[in-house]
């Protein structure tokens, strides 16, 4: 348990950012930026991922160090799983 | 609390195939992704990622309140929590009225003017599946928010037992964070230009 308690100002400001990076992105893909669309999407998508896993959630302020394996572990699969599968399907087109 | 994100891990590799999926087929047939993303409704699908972000704040300062043992203020937060929960899926039924009437569903009903119809049909397909699977995971969600609100409301969480709060919290932070990538796959890349 995290015995770490954000004042409320905090939370709102977190919400505040996440809002604005929501704006943000939605601006973006009205602007013609090709292939860049999708990147910088995503990067504001993994922005905003990080704000609302490390402030709401808290894992900022998990205590427990197995927790935090437990998450790292968790995305190191879904890297492998995007990854290694996208280069498995983009390069069987190259034999 | 670690039993939960090991939950929430399985839950990533349930929703990670699918968006593994969605990535290949769009890899595949990006001109049918691009023709499929068009009939999004980019004003909807930014309006739910803006509720459902209100919604994730109220849950936070719902936790809050567990951990200050604030009975009063868990039920309220909790309350705000669901009505942005039933905003969202009440928003999310109009979208899928609107994508029935117009056969923009997989199967028979399926009609699509213009070329590519199988690989839209496709898109559709994934676009129901991960839409409606984030869904269930909201309606679930709204279930076990109300369970707090009326446990918080009897008085049983405070600064000494507030772990159901918590995990409840995680769990729908975690459904905020699947939307916040579906928003950009699905409505964004590729969309019309509506602001321009």
């Amino acid at each position: 348990m995290s015995e770490h308690i954000a004042s409320k100002k905090f939370y709102i400001s977190i919400w505040a950012g996440l809002i604005c990076l929501t704006a943000a992105t939605a601006v973006a893909a009205n602007i013609e930026l090709h292939q860049f669309n999708i990147v910088l999407a995503l990067i504001i998508a993994t922005c905003k991922m990080l704000l609302v896993a490390l402030f709401f959630m808290g894992l900022k302020y998990v205590s427990d160090k197995m927790t935090l394996v437990v998450v790292v572990a968790g995305l190191f699969w879904l890297f492998i799983l995007l990854a290694l599968g996208m280069t498995d399907y983009i390069s069987r087109s190259w034999v | 609390m670690m039993g939960m994100w090991i939950f929430l891990i399985t839950e990533i590799m349930f929703f990670g195939g699918m968006f593994f999926g969605y990535m290949i087929y769009r890899y595949f047939y990006y001109n049918a992704w691009a023709a499929g993303s068009q009939h999004m409704d980019f004003w909807w699908g930014t309006i739910n990622t803006v509720v459902l972000l209100c919604s994730s704040l109220s849950m936070a300062m719902a936790v809050r309140s567990a951990q200050l043992g604030q009975r009063k203020s868990i039920a309220v937060l909790s309350l705000i929590t669901i009505l942005f929960g039933l905003a969202f899926l009440g928003i999310k039924a109009i979208e899928y009225h609107g994508h029935w009437i117009a056969h923009e569903f997989p199967g028979s009903r399926f009609q699509w003017e213009g070329p590519y119809s199988n690989e839209v049909q496709l898109f559709f397909s994934f676009y129901w599946a991960m839409t409606g699977f984030h869904a269930l995971h909201m309606v679930i969600g709204v279930g076990l928010v109300s369970y707090i609100a009326w446990h918080g409301w009897k008085g049983r969480y405070g600064p000494h037992y507030y772990n159901p709060v918590e995990n409840v919290g995680l769990y729908w932070h975690f459904v905020d964070i699947v939307w916040i990538y579906l928003y950009p796959l699905l409505y964004l890349i590729s969309h019309q230009r509506v602001l321009g």
